[in-house]
């Protein structure tokens, strides 16, 4: 199961980023986690400067604005 | 570095070429026929054109769709010019920079790097413990969202290239000029404890490619994003606007506001710091404010402070600046804002 996680301060981009990992990992068929970091200490903690972010097993695949549907489908599928 | 690589597509550039040029041709057809339309609309209606009221809703007509067609234009343009840049990019350029050039380039890249408010903390610890210096990371904070699209697109539709660019070049200088002094200042230590702390240095990003089609599709998402979001601040803007147009005794704003009334300058900006709008609900009033004798450096220095400072922005910043060293950023700052709002009034007088 792939860890994933959603880094953000909680604007509404962060929770569309969310829905957007949701719904590509469903429409790929694999079975994620998916968890929410709020904690400002806890995001600077991954080198990255800018919200939302997504880190897929810890590794940090994304940072700023929303993701590209095609590129999610990939970082979930690989 | 652990990248994925990037899927190959070669999507057919032609549609987006064509649809292109539909786009300029249908802007420039719209854009030609404003004073037709705003005169033909108010011949629609029961009053008299060189009345007060006449006046104002032809004023309001003819400015709303103007303004909302230049700012989707910039606003365009921008989201096309801001897919060449990320914050994780612009912070490599500026990371171990010297203070100096490094506050020239951070306030530049503050203007095209795409930025959201509400990443504004991620960023700040995102700079500070990658080695970009505090002085050079405020230059960016500041620039950042004083010197944006709207605010550019709107004193560009409305006042004209000239301002427009006069602002751009003074709200630059205020982001190089108090980014500098905040270092020089060596404030470091009022930073909270923890912020000192994160030493995560930069995240590896794996490489994308934007093709010229994103490019385009992030342009058309900016409008979508940015007018969507400001288009009834501008109307309500515009229709305050239009009844100062209107209504307004001119005498009255220009002994107020007027350059010959020095305090006007200091009380503009004390008023407009705690405040919080942004450029589009407040640039359509700035004009008509102009149009009735009051000193544009006055108006500018209103529409700076409340812009480039506001109490949210101050208490999301709280959780990891110190009280003083946010009571620094907005004196710097401020007293930047007092100094452009004199010189505008002596270079436009």
């Amino acid at each position: 199961m792939k860890d994933v996680k959603v880094l953000g301060p909680g604007c509404k981009r962060c929770d569309t980023a969310v829905q957007m990992v949701k719904d590509a990992a469903a429409a790929a068929g694999v079975e994620i986690s998916v968890s929410k970091v709020t904690d400002y200490a806890e995001i600077a903690r991954f080198g990255i400067a800018s919200t939302p972010a997504i880190v897929v097993d810890g590794q940090v695949v994304h940072a700023g604005g929303l993701p590209k549907a095609e590129d999610l489908a990939r970082w979930i599928a690989a | 570095m652990k990248g994925v690589v990037a899927v190959q597509r070669e999507p057919s550039a032609l549609p987006w070429i064509g649809g292109m040029a539909a786009a300029v041709v249908v802007w420039v057809l719209l854009y030609s026929q404003l004073i037709p339309f705003s005169e033909w609309l108010v011949s629609l209606l029961p009053v008299e054109r060189h009345s007060h009221l006449g006046e104002s809703i032809a004023f309001f007509f003819y400015d709303v769709p103007k303004v909302l067609l230049l700012l989707t234009l910039v606003v365009f343009a921008m989201g096309v010019v801001r897919s060449y840049f990320s914050p994780e990019r612009t912070r490599a350029l500026l990371a171990g920079r010297r203070v100096g050039v490094g506050n020239a380039m951070a306030a530049s890249l503050g203007i095209v790097t795409p930025f959201c408010s509400c990443s504004a903390v991620p960023l700040f610890i995102g700079f500070v413990s990658a080695g970009v210096p505090l002085g050079v990371t405020f230059s960016f904070l500041i620039a950042a969202p004083m010197v944006n699209e709207v605010a550019l697109g709107l004193l560009f539709a409305l006042l004209g290239w000239k301002v427009a660019l006069t602002y751009l070049g003074f709200g630059l200088a205020i982001a190089i000029v108090a980014g500098w002094v905040i270092g020089r200042l060596k404030l470091e230590g009022w930073l909270e404890p923890w912020v000192l702390k994160i030493h995560a240095g930069a995240a590896d990003l794996p490489d994308t490619t934007t093709s010229w089609p994103d490019r385009v599709r992030a342009g058309l998402e900016a409008v979508r994003e940015i007018v969507g979001r400001v288009w009834y601040w501008i109307i309500a803007g515009i229709a305050a606007g239009a009844l100062i147009h209107g209504y307004a005794p001119e005498e009255l704003l220009a002994s107020i506001m007027g350059k010959d009334a020095w305090w006007s300058v200091p009380a503009a900006v004390v008023i407009g710091i705690p405040m919080y709008s942004n450029a589009a609900g407040i640039i359509p009033v700035v004009e008509a404010l102009l149009g009735k004798g009051a000193a544009l450096g006055t108006v500018l220095a209103f529409m700076m402070s409340v812009i480039a400072l506001s109490l949210p922005e101050m208490i999301i910043l709280r959780k990891v600046l110190s009280v003083k060293l946010i009571a620094v950023f907005v004196a710097v700052v401020g007293s930047g804002i007092l100094a452009v709002g004199f010189l505008f009034n002596l270079l436009f007088a």
